[in-house]
């Protein structure tokens, strides 16, 4: 099945004063205390468990919603784990200014959307993205619709790798299909 | 457009057009992984592709450095994994008695100069030493690195870092690197390929290189080079692992995102306090300061010439009375030197205490961790909370690790 069009809610990751939180790192979305937990399915409930004002986001989240969040996301450590615990809670992509270097590998590795995007930023600052928001996102070609305030923005689109790893799963199924 | 020295490299191994922001699909010479990561590396490999072989085994390379030999249950386990799927693959293992790893693939030639080189170490960007490109990942990346000898990669962006001036004695290579880090802290480099320029990085040895290499990862960079050498270095290089060192630079028109100069003439001995490597002073400012360990070896600082500065401040000199000076060589081929160059019983008779090669303290499998309350200064390259254990960590240069050790509080070799 193609995966291009992605519909769903937003979760907007600011602070008290309404700004994107920034530089969010691998401690915060998962801490190091859970990371004896192999099991996927029980990785869900400590996501953001140690962001401050987000660490109840396991339970509010619904399968589809999207998060919005700060630049360099995912700093710090290469737990897998700090991927994985949105993929448990089926979140369905992250769009950021930045992420950290291997945490992006780590996520374009295990088949999950994340989108840089240069608008996000600004768009937040002028109260456009807020979270409940209804967005439309092709994958592909970058387009973005906030259906709930009626108008367009743009991510980067994803390269033509992480498209192909994406479109199967991962990077080991990618390599499979290679061969 | 010119390129840069990473853009060059990449080039050099991908059929896509290289430019900053660009993934490629990139051939890797060298595919490793080591006891941590490891075990990890041979389960992924085995439920993916079962009996399938290796891309080719003839470059792909366990390297145990963490724990040896292994003094946990749970490393002794993890080594005999990898040893195991090592045997079934045909894959060679440089095993707990060779030292660090990154070290040893310089060592025999494996990386070298234009090379593409990965593995399951953070600090595995040090091969920009002898401009490699060297690059530390995560498992399910070097499981499909094993298999497939390709990974993908972004193309960064690169920064052109000019050095002026030049130091003295007993300012070090170490003392550089850490005036650099608390010149560009972890944003400027940040996911940068970093080339340092000058005329005082010319003469550099490969030992100063591979110091100031070893922290690009503290300044959140993807690699560091020093591309300027002359023939001194180039004749180190053959005598170190038999290869000629390839000269690459950057196009005077290559794009680098950004320049930086940092004058360094007469720079006094540096030193980071806890709890991160770009919190940076003069030793100066924090002579006096009590210790109660020190620490000289690591990836940044366990070379032969790292143990000749801390022995031209121990010689004729004890280590204070009740402080432990705890001494890891990089490798097996760095302990032989110490033996001929009778460096060793140099650094016995001074009080300190030395074990065979490895990663020391940084891992937690190897000497060199602070129980709480204990103030280590040591070579090595991260002092966060935590890292070596409740201890608090400085790190500055072996001169200054020796120093401070043979007074007990910190300070700088000519306090002495």
């Amino acid at each position: 099945m193609e995966r291009t069009y992605f519909t769903g809610k937003i979760w907007v990751l600011s602070d008290l004063e309404g700004q994107l939180i920034e530089n969010i790192d691998t401690d915060q979305i998962y801490h190091n205390a859970f990371l004896h937990i192999t099991e996927l399915a029980k990785m869900g409930e400590y996501a953001l468990g140690n962001l401050e004002g987000w660490k109840d986001f396991p339970k509010k989240a619904q399968p589809g919603d999207m998060i919005i969040t700060g630049r360099n996301f995912g700093a710090g450590s290469s737990r897998q784990q700090a991927v994985d615990c949105f993929l448990a809670l089926q979140v369905s992509l992250i769009i950021a200014p930045s992420f950290g270097a291997i945490y992006f590998r780590n996520a374009v590795n295990s088949g999950f959307p994340v989108l840089k995007s240069h608008d996000v930023e600004r768009l937040v600052l002028e109260g456009k993205l807020e979270t409940g928001d209804q967005i439309n996102v092709n994958v592909l070609s970058g387009e973005c619709t906030n259906v709930t305030k009626d108008f367009s923005f743009g991510v980067l689109p994803m390269s033509e790798v992480q498209h192909a790893i994406f479109q199967v799963g991962g990077l080991f199924r990618y390599g499979n299909e290679l061969r | 457009m010119g390129k840069t020295i990473i853009e060059k490299i990449i080039q050099d191994h991908t059929q896509d057009e290289v430019k900053p922001g660009k993934i490629v699909w990139m051939d890797l010479d060298i595919r490793s992984a080591r006891d941590f990561g490891g075990p990890n590396v041979a389960k992924h490999y085995e439920r993916e592709y079962r009996d399938e072989p290796v891309a080719d085994p003839t470059k792909t390379y366990f390297t145990f450095d963490l724990c040896v030999p292994a003094c946990t249950l749970k490393y002794a386990d993890n080594q005999q994994i990898c040893r195991g799927f090592a045997k079934k693959h045909r894959i060679a293992v440089f095993d707990v008695d060779k030292g660090i790893g990154s070290h040893v693939l310089m060592e025999e030639g494996l990386a070298c100069a234009g090379k593409t080189v990965v593995g399951t170490d953070s600090h595995l960007n040090i091969l920009g030493a002898v401009g490699c490109f060297g690059q530390g990942m995560g498992d399910v990346d070097i499981t499909f690195a094993f298999k497939t000898g390709k990974t993908w990669f972004e193309v960064p962006e690169s920064l052109r870092v000019t050095i002026k001036g030049g130091f003295d004695w007993p300012t070090s290579a170490k003392d550089l690197t850490l005036f650099i880090l608390k010149n560009l802290g972890t944003e400027k480099a940040a996911l940068k390929a970093v080339e340092f320029l000058g005329d005082s990085t010319t003469n550099l040895t490969l030992s100063n290189r591979i110091t100031l290499c070893s922290m690009v990862t503290e300044m959140a960079g993807i690699i560091g080079f020093v591309p300027q050498f002359d023939e001194p270095f180039v004749q180190e290089i053959l005598d170190f692992s038999g290869e000629k060192m390839m000269s690459i630079q950057g196009d005077p028109d290559a794009e680098y995102s950004d320049e930086v100069e940092i004058d360094v003439s007469g720079l006094p001995p540096q030193i980071a306090a806890p709890s991160s490597p770009t919190n940076v002073f003069d030793v100066s400012e924090l002579c006096g300061t009590e210790i109660h360990s020190g620490f000289i070896g690591s990836c940044t600082n366990g070379r032969l010439e790292d143990l000749q500065e801390a022995v031209r401040v121990l010689k004729g000199k004890k280590v204070k009375e009740g402080i432990m000076l705890k001494i890891v060589p990089a490798t097996q081929k760095v302990y032989a030197e110490l033996l001929q160059e009778g460096v060793l019983e140099d650094l016995f008779r001074s009080g300190a205490i030395i074990s065979n090669p490895g990663c020391g303290g940084c891992a937690e499998g190897h000497i060199g961790l602070t129980g709480r309350g204990e103030v280590q200064v040591s070579t090595g390259n991260r002092n966060f909370a935590g890292k070596q254990g409740k201890g608090l960590t400085y790190l500055a240069s072996p001169a200054v690790v020796a120093a401070s050790c043979v007074r007990g509080e910190i300070c700088s070799p000519e306090d002495l």
